[in-house]
């Protein structure tokens, strides 16, 4: 067999040009993961600075901001007479949360399980779009639904001991929002989970619904915690849907019949009034906007806790 | 079974001349992070020629296979010492001595001339054409017609051709496992290679398919100096030349394959070659 054309010219490319390339494209790739690097910083730096003004002001103190039971920046008028402490509103954030997750957490667990161990091709080919619609569903129009629709049947359904505004409608609108995220997220983490580990569960005799409650669930465990942490985040972070359903009372509560304004609810509303720049309220926006991103970025963190330890274990 | 070509008179002629010797290692150590795997090894690879490396798992033969074509570059903490060079003298055309171990050498250059086959076959999720077609687009400017030629030809080699010709554009993952295997062959010998690394290449197809690359082994042995990591003793005896025997990062022995398994110097190697062993 005569050596083709090709390999007798033996013109190959030069690798010098490649080689420098190569190397101004590592420099922008860098260049460009710098600058993701530069605005996370550019962001801590200004939540930082400017919620120093708000504690550096007489009406508030660090320690006040993290014990008074009562938020009153928008109700009262009179500066001196203001409270400024968080609890009410995380107790707001983590009510709606903890019935969202509530709601997502299981239903979107079974129904990814459903989808990867137990669905048809058929069923999968509509029940997966039909997820997908909720996700896309604006985030707006489920707050509208949450208030037109969940909050008078609950009112309904209880004989009116709920208010219009009230923190478990709003929690259910959120956790219908996380549900596509926290089905597909663990759907996919299951179906990564290899055929052979199946194989053997049913090699032992275990039923589908065996296999994968005790098999393919817990080796999918660290993708279905890190798509629950996610979630959890969402919610925290969920704010069009709690503006319109939660309320505007910050209530220091467990009571989840009562309004309850969150942390992003506030920032909403503070936005929207007419405080001057420079003024305590002002600031206090930065000093919730801090709070919030402090939790979020801890469950980023135990995010990636979970997911490193229970990778280390099934592999 | 095993037939060695004659159509090319050349490269008959080049089997039966005296050994020159292509890759030449003297004195080489390789440590992964603090453990060392190899120890002061020597031996010379001949050019147009199969050695075997063989040895029990953890003996070290495919960190050198590795070392050959600086593959252990991608895994952190590899590193080496020592004489690993080509010889360039032996070339074609002839050229300097290129030390593979310099850390300025041009790694995608020595990896166009040193090609290398996986255990497992890795085809690319494209068609059959296409990555055939992978190495020598990155490499080198060729016309369409030129392109068509060199992919042919490279499935002739890796004598796969008959079996995939009528279906170039289809998934080269719809192959069978023993196809794939010569498809990464010929992908391999795209580029125009003078040396072929070949990592336990059959360790994942059936015996059919063992053979098939077995032969094809000692076919392009004619054009291409082969160097080959296995853990099975018949296949190192089936295909090739030469064969070295290493022993917990150690070369026990090497020497003609003949030799070795019918008159080994050492105990440790004769024990391996009869099975006591490993």
């Amino acid at each position: 067999m005569a050596l083709p054309k090709a390999l007798q010219n033996r013109d190959f490319r030069s690798t010098r040009v490649g080689m420098i390339s190569e190397r101004i494209i590592v420099v922008l790739l860098g260049l460009c993961a710098l600058i993701t690097v530069l605005i996370t910083i550019g962001i801590i730096y200004m939540l930082v600075t400017q919620s120093a003004g708000f504690f550096r002001s007489d009406f508030v103190s660090l320690r006040g901001f993290l014990t008074d039971k009562e938020w009153t920046a928008l109700q009262s008028q009179d500066l001196a007479k203001a409270q400024f402490g968080i609890l009410p509103l995380l107790s707001g954030t983590l009510r709606v949360t903890l019935i969202a997750m509530l709601i997502a957490l299981p239903l979107g667990l079974i129904t990814a399980i459903y989808l990867s161990e137990f669905a048809s091709s058929k069923i999968r080919s509509w029940l997966k779009p039909t997820l997908e619609v909720i996700a896309g569903v604006p985030t707006v129009v489920l707050g509208y639904f949450a208030i037109l629709v969940i909050s008078p049947s609950l009112q309904w359904a209880s004989g009116g001991a709920f208010s219009t505004f009230n923190a478990t409608s709003a929690g259910i609108a959120v956790g219908i929002l996380c549900l596509p995220m926290v089905c597909s997220l663990s759907e996919d983490a299951m179906r990564a989970v290899p055929r052979s580990l199946r194989e053997g569960a049913y090699g032992l005799g275990c039923t589908p619904f065996e296999t994968s409650v005790k098999v393919v669930v817990p080796a999918a465990l660290s993708g279905i915690v890190s798509a629950f942490l996610l979630a959890f985040s969402r919610a925290i972070g969920e704010t069009m849907v709690v503006a319109l359903a939660a309320g505007t009372l910050p209530t220091l509560t467990a009571d989840p019949t009562r309004q309850a304004q969150t942390m992003t609810g506030f920032i909403v509303e503070m936005i929207k009034s007419e405080s001057e720049y420079g003024t305590v309220q002002y600031f206090s926006l930065y000093a919730v906007a801090v709070s919030l991103f402090l939790i979020t970025f801890a469950m980023t963190l135990l995010g990636q806790i979970v997911r490193r330890r229970f990778q280390e274990s099934y592999q | 079974m095993v037939t060695v070509s004659t159509a090319n008179t050349d490269n008959g002629e080049q089997n039966a001349q005296p050994d020159r010797t292509l890759i030449q290692i003297d004195d080489f150590n390789a440590w992964y992070g603090d453990f060392q795997a190899l120890h002061g090894l020597s031996l010379q690879i001949p050019r147009y020629k199969v050695t075997a490396f063989i040895g029990p798992s953890g003996c070290g033969k495919s960190t050198l296979l590795k070392w050959i074509n600086r593959m252990n570059d991608i895994i952190p903490g590899a590193h080496a010492k020592g004489e690993l060079k080509i010889c360039g003298e032996a070339e074609t055309p002839p050229g300097r001595d290129t030390n593979i171990l310099d850390p300025a050498l041009d790694v995608v250059r020595l990896r166009r001339k040193i090609g290398i086959v996986f255990q497992k076959p890795n085809p690319f999720p494209k068609s059959i054409y296409d990555n055939v077609a992978f190495g020598p687009r990155l490499h080198m400017k060729t016309t369409k017609a030129e392109l068509d030629e060199l992919v042919e030809w490279s499935l002739r080699k890796a004598a796969v051709w008959e079996e995939v010709k009528d279906r170039l554009h289809g998934p080269a993952l719809g192959l069978s496992g023993g196809q794939q295997q010569r498809l990464c062959i010929a992908r391999a010998i795209a580029v125009g290679p003078e040396v072929l690394l070949m990592d336990e290449p059959c360790s994942a197809l059936d015996p059919a398919s063992t053979l098939a690359i077995e032969d094809l082994i000692f076919e392009l042995r004619s054009q291409y100096t082969i160097v080959i990591v296995t853990h099975n003793m018949q296949q190192a005896s089936r295909c090739s030349d030469k064969t070295a025997f290493f022993f917990e990062g150690r070369l026990i022995e090497s020497g003609d394959t003949e030799r070795i398994f019918t008159k080994p110097e050492q105990k440790q190697t004769d024990d391996y070659v009869r099975g006591k062993f490993g």
